[in-house]
């Protein structure tokens, strides 16, 4: 227990930064993950195609081979840049296919006959999208989008294994390496990382009844 | 009635080159079944429409051959596509080694699977009882080993067994973590599965004189199972992708084997490029099966596979 108190700062900086890297990517996998979306709902046959295949690649490539890819790979190709960011763009790309996904699902759940009576109502299809699907899309996004960003935060450990060791995990393991308390350092992060998918998790409920429509 | 002039003007054009149009429908067709099921939030294009569409989809072309060259002028800059790089690739035992390495990660996937399943059926019985004395370490159980990273797990397996005085063989130091985080997601995939079942059928059940039990064992547990088949599929794509932690531990499953393999021969990119290809593939075939079953169960196993993600429940 000594350990943990006398180390709280290693732990808060570990936060920290898992907290970074979550955030990062899950601004980079939203962002993608929009234009994805746009791409697979779009009429234009070539970017509906790609949209799919780069969902089902990215979906059924393991994480840790993207992220060794990128971090071992793209310096044999000539590109370096800092090494949490390495990271970050590995998994920002990975979960824009999930993105996707939830978008995609959210924009599906919208009834179709939604669309159609505000086409009948002669909006054109930009009003039908602003003023009709979305709205009702985003309600049904908001849960799995909260499962998403707590599946990116236990992911961003993997981070740790190909060396960003800034973050909980690799904290957690460098503290072990020092003091050789494994079960200590390592459920004190444990610990933390229920913290803090119980906080989101939260998070998304009250976000869930806030916008809830009585049907 | 001035648009459908210009298509007027426009199909005699086409028709003149009956070839091209052949080819051009037939390109069509192969482009709709690959561009997937339409949404249903546009209208069928008219002629402009069309139009504004072919145009789209050539900037776009243009756009993706330009990142394609970008590609591979980089790969080709720094000399990654020399084929001696990728001979290495043919040879039959370097291609021996790799299917080694995707043998034991295809064990390791279907251990795991095999402990990890009944464990979660366990568990969500376990949660769906009525004694809290069950419904209670269960729920924890289930709460907290969803909210632990794999990678932690393996870490405090890696170093907490040996510091306990516990041996155990790198096999089972990969094996043991991915059934612990697992058998929680299977778990929830089974109890959604029950959850999503009309309350008529255990209502009829109770009204027949059945137990608790008995019910859960004849009328509940078989059509859950039935309905969340597709979802327990994908999560063993899931439990496959798990299995490239073997990486930290340094068992020798297929992308260890990449690392290796790519460290000694000098062609890290080539090796990872290759494994990825292979996970895609074998991943690929796994969704192909599960939305198979998908079909043939009629479809209604959507949701227990969207719910089961849903942490909050």
């Amino acid at each position: 227990m000594g350990l943990i108190v006398h180390h709280l700062g290693v732990f808060g900086g570990g936060l920290r930064v898992s907290a970074e890297i979550s955030a990062s990517t899950f601004a980079l996998a939203a962002v993608l993950g929009a234009v994805l979306t746009v791409c697979r709902l779009s009429p234009v046959p070539l970017l509906r195609i790609v949209s799919r295949l780069y969902v089902a690649v990215l979906r059924s490539v393991p994480l840790l081979v993207l992220l060794t890819l990128f971090v071992f790979g793209l310096p044999e190709v000539g590109i370096v840049y800092p090494l949490q960011w390495t990271a970050v763009t590995a998994m920002g790309l990975y979960w824009a296919a999930f993105f996707c996904e939830v978008l995609r699902a959210g924009v599906r759940a919208v009834p179709r006959g939604q669309v159609e009576a505000a086409r009948a109502l002669g909006l054109g299809f930009g009003q039908t999208m602003r003023l009709v699907v979305l709205p009702q899309a985003a309600r049904s996004v908001i849960q799995p989008a909260a499962s998403l960003l707590i599946a990116v935060t236990l992911s961003s450990s993997l981070a740790a294994a190909v060396g960003v060791t800034q973050e909980l995990t690799g904290q957690a393991d460098l503290l072990n390496q020092k003091y050789a308390q494994p079960m200590v350092s390592f459920g004190a992060a444990a610990v933390l990382y229920v913290a803090i998918t119980l906080c989101v998790g939260r998070l998304a409920g009250y976000l869930d009844r806030r916008l809830e429509v009585a049907r | 009635m001035t648009v459908l002039d210009k298509d007027g003007t426009g199909a005699p054009r086409g028709a003149a080159r009956p070839t091209a149009a052949a080819v051009r429908s037939r390109t069509a067709a192969l482009l709709d079944r690959l561009s997937g099921p339409d949404e249903g939030l546009f209208d069928p294009p008219g002629p402009r429409g069309r139009r504004r569409i072919a145009v789209a989809g050539a900037v776009c072309l243009l756009a993706l051959a330009a990142l394609v060259w970008a590609v591979v002028h980089q790969f080709a800059a720094h000399g990654q596509l020399s084929a001696a790089q990728w001979r290495l690739f043919v040879q039959w035992p370097v291609m021996h080694y790799l299917l080694t390495a995707m043998w034991a990660t295809v064990r390791a996937t279907l251990v795991s699977g095999a402990i990890a399943l009944p464990m979660g059926a366990l568990l969500a019985l376990g949660r769906l009882a009525r004694t809290p004395l069950a419904r209670w370490p269960a729920s924890v159980y289930v709460e907290v080993l969803r909210a632990v990273p794999l990678l932690l797990l393996i870490y405090t397996f890696l170093f907490g067994l040996p510091e306990a005085g516990v041996r155990v063989p790198l096999f089972w130091q990969l094996v043991w973590p991915i059934v612990l985080t697992n058998s929680a997601v299977f778990a929830e995939i089974f109890r959604s599965g029950v959850r999503a079942l009309p309350r008529g059928q255990t209502e009829a059940a109770h009204a027949l004189g059945l137990s608790h039990w008995a019910t859960m064992r004849l009328v509940v547990l078989p059509q859950a199972i039935r309905q969340t088949a597709p979802a327990l599929v994908s999560q063993v794509v899931r439990l496959l992708k798990d299995s490239t932690l073997g990486y930290v531990v340094s068992f020798l499953e297929l992308l260890n084997a990449a690392k290796a393999l790519g460290e000694y021969d000098h062609a890290i990119v080539q090796a990872y490029l290759v494994v990825a290809v292979v996970y895609v593939i074998v991943n690929n075939l796994l969704a192909a099966v599960a939305g198979q079953l998908e079909r043939r169960l009629g479809g209604a196993a959507t949701g227990p596979a969207e719910s089961a993600g849903d942490l909050t429940a």
